[in-house]
């Protein structure tokens, strides 16, 4: 007879002198009962601690400004300067690491419009007393005159630095590029042959480099082509845009931020149709810009509410908002698209985080590899009711809320009574208007 | 002869007739290739989650690809844990006989002794307590500490391998079960009044004084329910974390005789006197399935850890494998006395004891297989020395069978019992006390809700498929109730089709529910309806021609 049994010495499953056991596996799945359940148990787990741990508020800069802030700009060659201007004409520089003001001037009369950096890191701004300036913060003293001053026709709204020229577009009624190498030149001049409204802003593209967008409060968005000097198409919408903002890793989409509320997502070959629609905020959209990565997107809103969406949701995967917080006007990513910074109308800077329940600072491999499969698992179990609904709870303002239940109704009503119409009409044969063309209301060539 | 040439073409499979059918190889395919794919079957059928989706079918460009990503993600977890195999380190022991003469059921505890390891060998010990017995023993989860219990009062806990005593109480008052709650350090004891909550040094830390009489428990180690069975049959379920009771439930089926737990999906199976064993769940008052196992009280049952066999033995003298997916039948054999005690181990050995002895059998079911074979001859005995048995249970991850009896506690050898390669994560038997805290935090963490319990335990995270209105007509408490006579005819598309359809299928299963029973008085009902009807035309036609009644 043949005859073995089990044997496994205590010794062989910790070798004297080892202080860790021996952790064999074994995956057959008849050892691992409840599998699923345990897993979906786990998942509902990660997402409590990710809501616990959720602070997206981090600090405030400095002391902020005295009026509210109107632009932003970052430096784009460097990850921690960036300029803020404010309804009062100060322009302020502020560094990250240390989260004080390093420069601040006094550049013009009433609101800065527009700011945007050169390439040797000298700061452009502009305003509605009709002039641009331009200063260089790093290398000179606080509150010194700029360096140089052009005069413009009308007010100027916003600039915007080409990606590699020393060139840049600032606009009014018109667009005008100025060239940085001859400062007395005339700037050239790019319009549509119609228009006569104010340009509100202005946009190079980051890749196509030649590329230039531009909305204006005529509700119209045009894009023009530098090479040619001339426009190359323009769009209206059923509302005037805010801000226009192209996505840095696919050069031909570009966001619109609108005052019905939403955010439009364009492709730039294809304008009878939104790549996407962005619908949460509860009033106009005053800012929109695309991350370093071109994933997602951070709003601000006149509803006093920053928002962070992904690029192809339709809906936001985050409200950011503080008591003191007042009308939001410039939202930006920072250059490592870890945090958020906000411009208000209470005149503060602040500092966010992009992701609200995650931290910086270095982790131990354990404790990342315990955040990554938290984050499988929620992804997994995403779809589960109770997990989506801690996932997605948030705290709202009773004012956001009650806007939010009014815009409901209201659109709810217009539904009802666009359905009735189409009920006991002609319309009834007609296709449904898909929600991501019924924003275009003409298009020209 | 025969029979040798088709072993001899490996090829070639014999038909019925006697005919050879020899396989042709039509395929271009590569001995290395034809091997992977052969592996990737394998590790499909061992470590797969189910059936694939065929991607092909899916219209939307994007959920294809998702899904397609998912697939090949899944596929891929099958094969590493495949290839994982190699890294387990033991293989399970056996009892093989090395010429036809020998009978595995003839070796003794004593052979087996002077064969294994010395580390081994010392794993069978007697324990003589002949004062106080019978007595019921319990293993913890990961096999280290064995709990004895003797039905007048004696309780001892002892870390077996090591022979240290834990802790002993002498209760002077009847001991009808014991359990080990999630780890070492609680056991709860069904004493003659209420069931008490013992820590390991054998303080009483509570009284459940909502279980009166309990004859039966069970600990649900990921649910952390302590579930007990009183003589008048009542089924209660308490949180042993929160303390509170999630569910009674009145069994309505007299005093029970015996009590399991699936470990597969957590259902309670509990066997009563008039030879049923029915399901339950905390979730619901009435049982999930009821089954006639026995021709008389059901005095053991015991389920395998996938959940896809049960053995129940009965006053009827006989044992019976249940396939309990199916809820089907599949051997039944002769015990020859009631047996009073069956457990299953990991491996699928299966001990019984009856009377002063215990039969471990090998085979009576196996999973690879589709249709079981009743197997013949046990694997080994033990007893016959006057020692009536009172529980028999394995130690999980060793070659050992821990058996109860009257004159105290025997621990016999039983090679092939265990299972080889433990997964440190899941269960350790070589725990540290930092290991066995820190497992239990995270036990209470991932603890699963009552609600959880079902037949299918993977119902979780699977989609709903139920129309919104459906889901919102079963939300409906104050609904009427559905007629199940009227369900029934309203699904009848032919003449009587639904009916006969439904009986057809259900009568092969022997599960008798509520929707059963009334469609059967519906059977009946038209079965006396026609019989009437025909009685009346042979009544017309006279007794000639009677014959000649035209039958529906």
């Amino acid at each position: 007879m043949k005859i073995k049994a089990l044997s496994r010495s205590t010794v062989a499953q910790q070798p004297p002198g080892s202080d860790s056991a021996k952790l064999p596996r074994n995956l057959d799945p008849a050892h691992h009962p409840f599998e699923r359940a345990r897993e979906y148990q786990r998942a509902m787990n990660a997402v409590k601690l990710e809501r616990m741990f959720a602070a997206p508020f981090l600090c405030q800069l400095g002391r902020g400004h005295v009026e509210g802030i109107v632009s932003m700009a970052k430096d784009p060659s460097s990850l921690q300067r960036f300029a803020s201007g404010s309804a009062d004409g100060v322009v302020k520089v502020w560094d990250l690491s240390t989260k004080e003001q390093i420069w601040n001037a006094t550049a013009h009369e009433n609101l800065v419009k527009g700011m945007t950096w050169t390439k040797d890191s000298k700061l452009l701004t502009c305003a509605a007393d009709k002039s641009i300036k331009l200063f260089d913060p790093y290398n000179t003293q606080p509150d010194t005159a700029p360096i140089s001053t052009w005069l413009g026709g009308s007010a100027f709204t916003s600039l915007s630095h080409h990606r590699q020229r020393n060139a840049f577009a600032a606009s009014s009624g018109v667009i005008s590029i100025y060239d940085l190498e001859r400062h007395t030149a005339a700037p050239e001049v790019l319009k549509w042959p119609t228009q006569t409204d104010t340009i509100t802003d202005v946009s190079f593209n980051p890749i196509e480099t030649s590329i230039l967008g531009s909305v204006a409060s005529d509700r119209s968005i045009i894009l023009y082509d530098l090479r040619t000097s001339m426009p190359l198409l323009k769009t209206t919408l059923n509302f005037a845009s805010n801000k226009i903002v192209w996505n840095p890793m696919e050069a031909m989409n570009l966001a619109v931020a609108n005052e019905d509320h939403n955010i439009y997502i364009f492709d730039m070959r294809k304008f009878d149709r939104a790549l996407n629609v962005l619908k949460d905020h509860v009033a106009a959209v005053m800012d929109v810009e695309f991350s370093p990565t071109g994933e997602e997107l951070v709003s601000a809103s006149y509803d006093r509410t920053i928002r962070l969406w992904s690029r192809d949701g339709g809906h936001s995967r985050d409200i950011y908002h503080t008591k003191r917080m007042q009308r939001v006007f410039c939202a930006r990513w920072t250059p490592d698209s870890k945090y958020i910074l906000s411009g208000s109308g209470d005149g503060n800077v602040r500092l966010w985080r992009a992701n609200a329940s995650e931290r910086a600072g270095i982790k131990s491999s354990r404790q990342r590899q315990a955040l990554e499969y938290n984050e499988a698992l929620v992804s997994r179990y995403g779809h589960m009711p109770e997990i989506r609904r801690i996932k997605r709870h948030r705290h709202i303002p009773a004012v956001v809320k009650k806007a939010q239940s009014i815009k409901n109704e209201e659109l709810a009503a217009i539904k009802r009574r666009d359905e009735n119409e189409r009920k006991h009409s002609k319309k009834q044969f007609e296709k449904r208007q898909s929600e991501r063309e019924k924003m275009v209301l003409a298009r020209e060539k | 002869m025969e029979s040798e040439t088709a072993i001899a073409v490996p090829t070639a499979t014999q038909q019925p007739n006697g005919a050879l059918a020899v396989r042709a190889k039509t395929t271009l395919r590569s001995k290395a290739e034809q091997a992977k794919v052969k592996r990737l079957k394998q590790a499909d059928r061992q470590y797969g989650r189910g059936k694939k989706i065929d991607v092909r079918d899916v219209r939307d460009k994007k959920l294809r690809r998702n899904l397609k990503t998912l697939e090949t993600k899944f596929q891929a977890a099958a094969v590493k844990a495949k290839d994982a195999e190699i890294l387990l380190e033991h293989t399970s022991g056996f009892l093989e006989p090395e010429s036809e003469l020998e009978r595995t059921y003839r070796v003794r505890q004593a052979d087996i002794e002077d064969d294994v390891a010395l580390e081994t060998a010392q794993k069978r010990f007697e324990l003589k307590l002949d004062a106080l017995g019978p007595y019921v023993s319990e293993y913890t989860k990961n096999g280290r500490e064995l709990l004895l219990a003797g039905r007048k009062g004696h309780v001892a806990t002892l870390d077996w391998r090591e022979g240290k005593l834990g802790c002993e109480l002498q209760l002077g008052e009847t001991v009808r079960d014991a359990r080990w709650l999630h780890n070492s350090q609680y056991f709860a004891v069904a004493q003659k009044k209420y069931v008490y909550i013992y820590d390991s040094n054998g303080v009483e830390l509570h009284c459940l004084t909502k279980h009166r009489e309990v004859t039966h428990m069970e600990f649900l180690p990921y649910h952390f329910l302590l579930a007990t069975m009183s003589i008048n049959g009542q089924l209660k379920y308490q949180d042993t974390s929160t303390g509170q009771i999630v569910a009674e439930v009145a069994t309505k089926q007299g005093s029970p005789v015996s009590m399991t737990q699936n470990p597969y999906n957590a259902v309670l199976h509990v066997g009563h006197q008039n030879g049923t064993v029915t399901l339950w769940s905390p979730n619901s008052s009435d049982p999930l399935v009821k089954l006639l196992a026995h021709r008389g009280p059901v005095r053991s049952l015991a389920v395998d850890r996938e959940g896809r066999y049960m053995v129940s033995t009965g006053q009827d003298m006989k044992m019976a494998v249940w396939d309990i997916r199916m809820f089907k039948e599949v051997n039944n054999y002769f015990t020859r006395a009631p047996a009073s005690s069956v457990s299953i181990s990991d491996t699928g050995l299966t001990a019984v004891g009856w009377g002063s002895r215990t039969t471990i059998w090998k085979g009576l079911f196996n999973k690879e297989r589709s249709s079981q074979e009743k197997v013949q001859s046990p694997y080994m005995t033990w007893g016959g020395e006057g020692h009536s048995i009172e529980r028999v249970r394995w130690c999980p991850y060793e070659d050992v069978l821990g058996i109860g009896h009257a004159d105290g506690f025997s621990s016999i050898i039983v090679p092939g019992a265990g299972e080889a390669n433990f997964d440190a994560m899941e269960v350790n038997p070589f725990e540290t006390v930092k290991q066995r805290q820190e497992g239990e935090v995270k036990a209470l963490l991932n603890k699963l809700k009552p609600e959880m319990i079902a037949l299918d335990p993977n119902f979780i995270g699977a989609l709903d498929l139920r129309s919104e209105q459906q889901r919102q007509a079963e939300k409906d408490l104050d609904a009427p109730a559905v007629d199940i006579a009227e369900e029934i005819r309203n699904r009848m598309r032919g003449k009587n089709s639904g009916l006969s359809k439904y009986l057809r299928k259900q009568r092969k299963k022997n599960i008798i529910d509520e929707k059963r029973m009334k469609v059967d008085e519906i059977w009946k009902e038209r079965q006396e309806k026609r019989s009437g009807e025909q009685k009346e035309k042979t009544k017309e036609l006279g007794p000639a021609l009677a014959r000649f009644a035209r039958k529906e």
